[in-house]
């Protein structure tokens, strides 16, 4: 078991013959993730380092059986790439792309509701199985299989989170990048839930940021839901109000968003809190102790 | 992106949004010609900068002829402008907005946004016009009117109904509001608005609803679908640090009070490396992603636009090595150290792919480059160099 992707994950990938779509998609195949078509309209019948392309997602759907998709098209076609796999029934689609409009996410995510896919992201590193599949532009060598679940708003983040618990022998059941933008597809509360039916999954970190309400309402979700011990990290305790910190969705609005609201929420959850970032790892060693 | 009043009341005026009449002015000329073609008074001088709470910080004033324009215009033009929202630097002023007087019956509050959480479009609404919306909200939430629209489905008269009514509007007053309403919610969408605000929404007392104020911001991301919208970009109220660094698309924020640069790939890590270095007792004077992809050419630009601030007395680099492989940034930082030429102490952290290639060309560069074990150490050192 595992969260969203495994073994039996066939995937394909929207936007394939680009520069950054054909790197990554031969570094997922190189981890082990079976890559069995790319799109791209009007380069159908092409291949990529022998992956077939297709015109249509639908297509490359009915040739190859894929059943989920990795979406590296330009933020001005993503919204339409994303609505694409949707409308071809993919179960999990994850979009890599950063800057698209929130206009245009807006209508992705209320199309997404009456539809059976997830979207992960976008503006998101991806999700990974470690030794099983990996989507997205994650370096997989630094992952090992194990019991940890990380899921994170940001991408360097989720690495330095990777790589610290893997320095105290900690592996990873799965690891998810919900991404940066103020609209996406799954929230912190949909990977926790997952977590927390999970039976590889014993232990939780939840990497936050600056901006919106999602740590608060996935802090409430964890007193209510999750019986797995839960360590939290939120960045952006010096950031500004109003000013967009990189991610279009860290910013603090007023008095909404900001780092402190964030972490008084997952404390009064019980969610132990790392306050230094280099403390991540050996705080994660001992709250996860009695279960790892 | 931030725009002036003006140029937000252009767009509503496009919209058929209802606005007072006035135009803008760059000198007290200017402006006292404005006033003479409204042909009326009283009209209102307004200092146009990109901060809230002008009002209060004297930038809006009330004239009753044409000699008071004219000492107006001139004592506000050139002021520094400190509000809530500037901080106590202040902004210098350099343009003016000049408009006719209305007899206000009522002041009425009325924004249109995406709102993230509920991934709708939602209408906010309050008879306390004028009041700070968060202050309504924290106060009174009750007095606080929201609708939500799918976007899917778009604006229809109910839900502008539900607002006109929500707001004890009568009479024409309703007609007038709702069609207001549907406008403003065209004009948010099509323009990729990430905030449409009217603080205040003023009924006059011979029954007109006019937008007093016109606040918009724009989702940076769909600007390339709006090229004209880019024309209003004012550079006068940017940090120059900041605009140098836009021209290389550089995630750069400048961190005024602050005097430890620090450059980190990703957000997120450049965000926590900003909170670690305050915990370990220093100040960050900036934010800047390179990017999870960065080139050697980024960092170059990065590196530089560091070091050209003044207050920048050390510099703390932060790079966990993906996709991207330490060797190759460390080839980069130690480029753009020689190209640019480092005169402060530079502290470097690097952990991931190929991070031992990566230390050793550090080491073997010949430049007094002081590296870290973690981010800890790495801020920990930084901050103890700045100090002593």
């Amino acid at each position: 078991m595992s969260v969203w992707v495994d073994r039996n994950t066939k995937l394909l990938v929207q936007g394939i013959t680009g520069r950054e779509g054909r790197f990554h998609t031969v570094n997922c195949k190189n981890y082990g993730t079976n890559v069995v078509a790319g799109v791209t309209p009007g380069k159908g019948g092409q291949d990529v380092e022998g992956i077939p392309v297709f015109n249509t997602v639908a297509g490359a759907v009915k040739e190859t059986g894929a059943n989920a998709a990795m979406v590296f098209v330009p933020p001005p076609f993503c919204a339409d790439a994303i609505l694409e796999s949707i409308d071809a029934g993919l179960a999990l689609i994850v979009a890599i792309t950063e800057g698209i409009p929130v206009m245009d996410m807006l209508k992705v995510k209320n199309y997404l509701k009456n539809s059976q896919s997830r979207l992960i992201g976008p503006n998101c590193p991806g999700i990974i199985t470690p030794g099983q599949c990996k989507i997205g532009i994650q370096p997989g060598h630094i992952h090992s299989p194990g019991h940890v679940g990380i899921v994170s708003r940001s991408g360097t983040l989720t690495y330095e989170a990777v790589h610290q618990i893997q320095q105290f022998g900690m592996g990873q059941s799965t690891v998810i990048g919900i991404g940066g933008d103020p609209v996406n597809g799954t929230s912190f509360i949909d990977c926790l839930s997952a977590f927390q039916a999970d039976p590889e999954t014993r232990a939780i970190i939840m990497v936050g940021e600056i901006g919106g309400s999602a740590e608060e309402e996935a802090a409430d979700f964890v007193k209510n839901h999750v019986t797995k011990p839960v360590i939290g990290f939120i960045a952006g305790l010096t950031a500004p109000p109003g000013r967009r910190m990189g991610h279009a969705g860290a910013i603090i609005s007023g008095s909404s968003g900001t780092a402190s609201g964030k972490i008084d929420a997952m404390r009064q959850a019980g969610i132990t809190v790392v306050e230094n970032l280099g403390e991540m790892g050996a705080i994660a060693k001992k709250a996860f102790a009695s279960v790892l | 992106m931030k725009i002036h009043e003006f140029q937000a009341k252009e767009l509503f005026r496009k919209a058929g949004v209802p606005v007072p009449r006035g135009g803008a002015a760059v000198s007290v000329e200017e402006a006292e010609r404005v006033a003479a073609e409204l042909g009326t008074f009283p009209v209102v001088v307004k200092a146009q900068i990109h901060a809230g709470g002008r009002g209060k910080g004297g930038g809006v004033k009330l004239a009753a002829n044409a000699g008071e324009v004219k000492q107006l215009a001139s004592s506000i033009l050139g002021m520094t402008l400190v509000t809530h929202q500037t901080g106590p630097e202040g902004r210098l002023v350099k343009k003016l907005l000049v408009e006719e007087g209305l007899p206000i019956e009522k002041e009425l509050y009325l924004s249109v946004l995406p709102d993230r959480g509920a991934a709708k479009i939602v209408f906010m609404a309050s008879q306390a016009g004028g009041m700070d919306i968060e202050e309504v909200a924290a106060k009174t939430p009750e007095k606080l009117i929201k609708v939500f629209i799918d976007p899917l489905i778009g604006m229809k008269g109910y839900h502008a109904n539900e607002l006109a009514f929500g707001l004890n509007l009568e009479g024409d007053q309703v007609k007038r509001f709702t069609a207001m309403a549907l406008k403003l919610y065209r004009l948010c969408v099509d323009l990729d608005c990430s905030l449409v605000e009217i603080n205040p929404l003023i009924l006059t007392k011979d029954g007109r609803v006019i937008a007093l104020d016109a606040k918009i911001n724009f989702d940076d991301n769909a600007l390339y679908r709006h090229k004209d919208i880019l024309e209003y970009r004012d550079f006068d109220e940017e940090d120059p640090f900041e605009v140098e660094a836009s021209k290389y698309e550089l995630n750069y924020i400048r961190m005024p009070g602050g005097n430890i640069g620090n450059m980190v790939n990703g957000a997120g890590l450049a965000m926590a490396t900003m909170d670690v270095i305050s915990q370990a007792g220093g100040a960050p004077a900036n934010f800047l992603d390179v990017g999870g992809g960065a080139s050697a050419e980024q960092v170059e630009n990065g590196f530089r636009i560091i070091l050209s601030d003044p207050s920048v007395k050390g510099v703390l680099i932060n790079i966990f090595g993906g996709i991207l492989r330490c060797d190759r940034l460390a080839n980069g930082v130690v480029e753009a150290a020689k190209k640019v030429g480092i005169k402060v102490p530079v502290v470097i952290r690097m952990e991931g792919t190929n991070v031992e290639e990566g230390r050793k060309i550090l080491d073997e560069s010949g430049l007094n480059l002081i590296t870290a074990k973690d981010v800890s150490d790495a801020a920990q050192k930084i901050a103890a160099i700045v100090k002593a």
